[in-house]
């Protein structure tokens, strides 16, 4: 059925229903419009169309707003509905309600109930907003490596507590003063343990409680990144319109920076040469383009390379991980990050190969650069990226950096630059 | 008792392995502890300990990849070598199928539990 005929399906069948409403003849609203009362009634069965004029002649005699009638609003309804009955046929068989929505007369319940139809389109999309926030949370619940490491360390200390509370407790005549004291000491310390982290969980909790967005747009579009940065219309994980700009502004970036330096000649470039430099002096780009093209392309030697950028402030303004490497929650990361070392030497690669607490290694390339976008008189705005990969198996020429996630899950007891003391036990 | 190692566990947390150590000696095995997951396969060769008790989140190297390597031996006895996985709860059932553990105990546990378990892969 084409959009105009099921215009004149809808308008007909409203101003039916509009007039039955008001228990008036055909005959007489037909003369208060102007019409015959057998073209009235072939409009009612939606046999004729109605222009616009007619229509605001016919919801005068009917006494109802022209937009009441008129086919826009209808149509954009009917389209919602639609959407509610896609919805429904995307959701597991026993989620579904008996019955399927009688998709063949939405056009008459559009037009008979328009308030049960409006309020059936405003809950749906309550619904999804909420499947959105519900789905937010999970991935936070079971990615975010503040609150793993947390939950790790509350059921470590309790697997000793309870082995040790045990070993007390069954009696054993061969347990001596010795090793009666070292488990009474080892309880006394596991339940300090479990006692700070259990505050600190607590802690966490309520902020994430009070964080009414559930995620930052930054959030939403590292999520989107991980999931292979579907096209727009089809990325479930852009919720609020914030990351859907953001998202955007990447994509189109992306294409632009595709275009400057294509597939084909970076993989060939990267195949003779893999380190950034001597691909960016190959190919006459610049290394920044370079190193963001080489962690969206992944050639051979960046399989699972991941890409950080900060602005001045340190703010990270682009989060893609490397596989294996935590990235903590916005502005929570370790200040010993060779990201944030380039931001002080601009225009200066620095290579570092770095070590998580867990032992994981990542080679990075680190590099920064300056831009006056505002002309001579505007302002210096600094940038810095950061290029991870997991590193290979060969012993590295420069020493180890060791570094961290964020200080809270660091156990980097001397660390010189940490901000607030760990959860975790020295390591 | 005789000299020869008959568990190595492998765990980083000092107390739990403590304990481990001590329920399992009592019943009369010799264990020895390592508590680095890089130390793991080289102690596993060292000592052909009859069982090996491994954490799944140690430093350096995960149980899972240790495991992993342990199977792909080209020394099938030392291949054989039971496993028992210390998971976190709800990692149990699917990590030991995955990993090709000989069995999987959820912390925390309890010490009936770990003596009955290890007395079965012992037997």
């Amino acid at each position: 059925m084409s959009s105009r005929s099921a215009t004149h399906i809808l308008t007909g069948t409203r101003i039916r229903e509009r007039r039955l409403a008001l228990s008036r003849k055909q005959a007489d609203v037909a003369q208060a419009a102007g019409i015959s009362p057998a073209y009235l009634n072939l409009i009612e069965h939606n046999r004729r169309p109605v222009g616009q004029e007619l229509v605001a002649r016919l919801a005068a005699a009917l006494d109802v707003p022209r937009a009441e009638l008129e086919s826009g609003r209808e149509e954009a309804r009917l389209a919602a509905l639609r959407e509610v009955a896609a919805g429904l046929d995307q959701r597991p068989e026993p989620a579904r309600g008996g019955s399927a929505p009688e998709l063949d007369q939405i056009a008459e319940f559009a037009a008979r109930f328009p308030g049960w139809a409006d309020a059936l389109v405003t809950l749906s999309g309550q619904n999804r907003a909420l499947s959105r926030r519900l789905v937010s949370l999970s991935d936070r619940m079971t990615q975010d490596p503040y609150l793993l490491t947390t939950l790790h360390e509350v059921l470590s200390a309790v697997t000793a507590l309870r082995s040790t509370a045990a070993i007390l407790a069954e009696g054993d005549q061969g347990l001596t003063p010795e090793w009666r004291a070292r488990f009474h000491a080892n309880l006394d310390s596991d339940s300090q343990r479990l006692s700070t982290t259990a505050q600190a969980l607590v802690a966490y909790l309520d902020s994430f409680e009070a964080d009414n967005t559930v995620l930052t747009p930054q959030d939403e579009v590292q999520a989107w990144m991980a999931a292979g940065a579907p096209p727009l219309d089809q990325a479930t994980d852009l919720a609020s319109d914030a990351a859907r700009a953001i998202a955007g502004r990447h994509l189109d970036r992306m294409a632009a920076e595709r275009a400057a330096l294509p597939d084909a000649d970076l993989q060939r470039a990267s195949a003779e040469a893999p380190d950034p430099l001597a691909i960016a002096q190959a190919l006459n780009r610049p290394l920044d383009l370079v190193m963001r093209r080489l962690a969206a392309l992944r050639p051979h030697g960046y399989e699972g390379a991941g890409l950080l950028i900060c602005d001045g402030a340190g703010v990270l303004i682009l989060r893609r991980a490397a596989e294996g490497f935590a990235l903590p929650r916005q502005g929570d990361a370790c200040a010993l990050w060779p990201l944030f070392r380039a931001l002080a030497n601009p225009q200066l690669a620095i290579q570092a190969r770095v070590e998580m607490p867990g032992g994981a290694q990542f080679e990075t390339i680190s590099f920064a650069v300056r831009s006056q976008p505002g002309g001579l008189d505007g302002p210096l705005l600094s940038a810095a990226q950061m290029l991870i990969r997991p590193a290979s198996g060969d012993a590295p020429a420069e020493p180890v950096l060791r570094i961290g996630p964020t200080c809270r899950i660091c156990p980097r007891s001397a660390c010189p630059a940490r901000r607030e003391p760990s959860i975790l036990q020295a390591g | 008792m005789s000299d020869r190692t008959d568990i190595l566990l492998v765990e980083d947390e000092p107390n739990i392995a403590e304990a481990v150590r001590f329920i399992l000696s009592r019943a009369g095995w010799q264990v020895e502890v390592i508590d680095d997951g890089a130390n793991a396969m080289p102690a596993i060769r060292a000592i052909r300990p009859r069982l090996v008790i491994l954490d799944l989140m140690l430093p350096h190297r995960s149980g899972r990849e240790i495991l992993m390597e342990l199977r792909r031996e080209t020394d099938r006895a030392l291949a054989a070598t039971r496993v028992l996985l210390l998971t976190a709860q709800g990692q149990a059932a699917d990590t030991a199928r995955l990993a090709e553990a000989d069995a999987a105990l959820s912390k925390p546990f309890a010490n009936d539990d770990l003596r009955a378990l290890v007395q079965r892969l012992m037997a």
